[in-house]
């Protein structure tokens, strides 16, 4: 398993340390902090009823932004439901991350140039998706990279193998994450599958795979960086198993954690937390302070703020509207149901 | 002009259309070298070449999947499902993703992609070979689906559906792939989608059917006619969805009666929803119920039972003549 930094944030491999800037270090660091800041006030806006669907993120911060910040703007990006974070940093507005949330049409109305897809419902349906828009790159002979997620209990699908396969038939740039949090809902890993490793799947492509601590954010970037050259080079898809944990539920919708998780292994992963560790790195480089800090958390708290103040400003959806949106031309009888709606 | 057979016809659309936009892909299990089990593609790899007309690993859903992520990237792919039964490994990314697509992105993304299936019994296939599945897409908003009878039909609708910048699933009867031909142009022309046709003008009865289903319900009105003097007016759907009311209503106010054939069973196809759409338009114009001649509720058939199941000249004749008694 590839590891750069230990708990205590000491350089432990100095080989694959990634050739960072100052600046780049920094902002890692900022968009670290500032999600586990979006990510409590989402779980308090949930309860508030301000945000609706919600599936917490505290924990997996390294391995969503360390693999999202190895992409560039024009890679596609294919986000199960849980990698709004990673979409978001990708370019989609907070505030339509709010709509999507809510249940609103124009959550999901990428702005153009936006490279990211909806977050995806269906486990595994992003893998074979992210296979064709992999496959377009190639035909295109553009360079661009499709990334797409899965969790855990998502490689048990039999989207998650075709999709890996088919990837690795026409070797076509694509990278997949498995963000390996241990639990699907209430199952352990281990009743998923028997493998060892969920990484070794990808023999089963024949496709090259990494496993990375996924609470160290430079080894996530390390690992996906590789694997995103790789594909652009026209070397073909790589999987990687990014070992994380997510403190919180499963999602906001009553999921309760304490019954299947023990208090021990919830205190454990807490030591590895990916953030403590980055930001021992960094002031240890001198590169980030308590004002540094304290400046991210008000600066994520407005962003929050303002991105639910402009949800709240949408319009309201309507059903003509959504009768509108379901072809480019209605069909009379479409057309006969919308007339019933309008006043 | 040429004569074509319908599977002759359809390699002519793909390949019209492969000329003509260089965003149409055709991939598919065996489309690519071999030229597709029923030689559909036949050609088309050598004149395009692999970059454009490919083979799969063999995984629908993989297949469905590779499609809708190509479409995100605008081209346009034709994606060939085998055979119509094997559609349930693909049923999430057809009807869970790519006919969600527009809506779910309020149109910032689309699916312009064109599922090809063979299907459709009388020929002795194995099992879930010939199952007449199409019901499962009609239940499935944001998709269209075209059932053409003939080559000319054939052709120009098949055109029409790669053109639709919505995902269109287009069903071939295997009975009908060579069983008759028929003058067809050898350049490109469109047919409209969601519109019938009249295919025999009667006045005394209005038969809806789709599919191999029309040849049938031909059959059966000109003995009808030579043995009773009766007329039987045969539309043809073409597009089961979305349904032309339209035509179907203009005939059975003309007839006052209509029956409804298909060779779906009872409680699948698109009967159903074509008597519940005649009772909501046209009730005052019946003389009689509306009734319906399908196959029984069972799974598909035994290859060696299969012409007593399906509807036959006689049954459907049968169906005529109770339909103008009530």
């Amino acid at each position: 398993m590839l590891q750069i930094l230990d708990v205590d944030g000491h350089v432990v491999n100095e080989e694959q340390l990634p050739k960072l800037s100052h600046e780049e270090l920094r902002a890692m660091m900022r968009k670290m902090v500032f999600t586990r800041i979006w990510d409590q006030r989402a779980i308090k806006l949930t309860r508030q009823g301000r945000l609706g669907f919600y599936a917490p993120v505290a924990g997996q911060e390294a391995s969503m932004i360390g693999s999202e910040a190895a992409t560039l703007k024009e890679d596609f990006l294919l986000p199960s439901y849980r990698d709004v974070p990673q979409a978001v940093w990708h370019g989609w507005p907070m505030y339509q991350a709010f709509l999507y949330s809510r249940g609103h049409v124009h959550g999901g109305q990428m702005p153009e140039g936006v490279n990211v897809l909806m977050p995806q419902i269906i486990i595994g349906a992003q893998i074979v998706q992210a296979a064709g828009v992999a496959l377009a790159f190639k035909l295109r002979r553009e360079n661009r990279v499709a990334i797409t997620y899965i969790g855990d209990g998502g490689t048990s699908q039999g989207d998650f193998y075709e999709g890996i396969n088919f990837a690795g038939a026409y070797q076509a740039p694509a990278v997949f994450i498995i963000q390996n949090n241990q639990f699907a809902i209430s199952v352990p890993v281990h009743l998923q599958t028997a493998a060892e490793t969920l990484a070794q799947k990808a023999a089963a492509a024949g496709i090259p795979s990494e496993r990375v601590d996924g609470m160290d954010v430079l080894a996530v970037y390390s690992a996906t960086k590789r694997a995103v050259e790789r594909a652009r080079a026209g070397e073909g898809p790589t999987l990687i198993e990014s070992m994380t944990f997510r403190f919180g539920p499963h999602t906001m919708s009553g999921d309760d954690p304490t019954r299947y998780r023990s208090k021990e292994l919830e205190e454990a992963w807490q030591k590895r937390d990916p953030l403590v560790r980055f930001r021992s790195y960094l002031e240890g480089q001198n590169l980030w302070s308590q004002a540094d800090e304290e400046a991210v958390i008000e600066e994520a708290k407005t962003a929050v703020n303002e991105a639910l103040a402009k949800a709240d400003a949408q319009p309201k959806m309507t059903v003509p509207e959504l009768i509108d949106a379901m072809f480019e031309q209605l069909p009379d009888d479409l057309r006969a149901q919308r007339a019933e709606f309008v006043k | 002009m040429a004569q074509m057979t319908m599977i002759q016809a359809i390699t002519s659309a793909l390949d019209n259309e492969l000329a003509r936009d260089p965003s149409v892909l055709l991939f598919g299990e065996d489309v690519g070298q071999s030229g597709g089990v029923f030689r559909a593609t036949d050609g088309l790899q050598k004149k395009y070449g692999d970059q454009r007309v490919f083979d799969t690993p063999l995984a629908e859903s993989g297949i469905a999947g590779l499609a809708t992520g190509l479409a995100l990237q605008g081209f346009r792919p034709i994606a060939e499902i085998q055979f119509f039964g094997f559609v349930f490994e693909a049923m999430d990314e057809i009807a869970g993703q790519a006919a969600r697509m527009r809506f779910r992105s309020g149109g910032r993304y689309t699916s312009p992609i064109v599922y090809r299936a063979p299907f459709g019994g009388g020929v002795k296939t194995p099992e879930m070979h010939a199952d007449s599945l199409e019901g499962l897409l009609l239940q499935t908003p944001g998709l269209k689906v075209v059932i053409p009878s003939n080559p000319y039909d054939a052709k120009g609708l098949l055109i029409s559906a790669i053109r639709d910048n919505d995902p269109v699933f287009f069903l071939e009867h295997m009975k009908l792939y060579r069983s008759m031909r028929a003058e067809v142009p050898e350049e490109a022309y469109t047919l409209p989608l969601g519109k019938a046709a009249v295919v025999r003008p009667g006045k005394d009865l209005t038969v809806v059917a789709y599919g191999a289903m029309v040849h049938t319900a031909l059959k059966a009105a000109d003995q009808w006619s030579k043995q009773k003097g009766v007329e039987a007016e045969i539309i043809d759907l073409r597009t089961i969805s979305p349904i032309d009311i339209e035509t179907i209503i203009e005939s059975v106010k003309k007839t006052n009666r209509a029956v409804v054939l298909q060779e779906a069973q009872r409680t699948a196809g698109a009967a159903a929803e074509i008597v519940a759409q005649i009772n909501e338009h046209a009730l005052y114009h019946l003389e009689g119920p509306v009734k319906r001649i399908t196959a029984p509720d069972t799974v598909y058939p035994y290859a060696q039972i299969e012409e007593e199941w399906l509807p036959s000249t006689e049954r459907v004749l049968t169906g005529f003549e109770a339909a103008l008694a009530l």
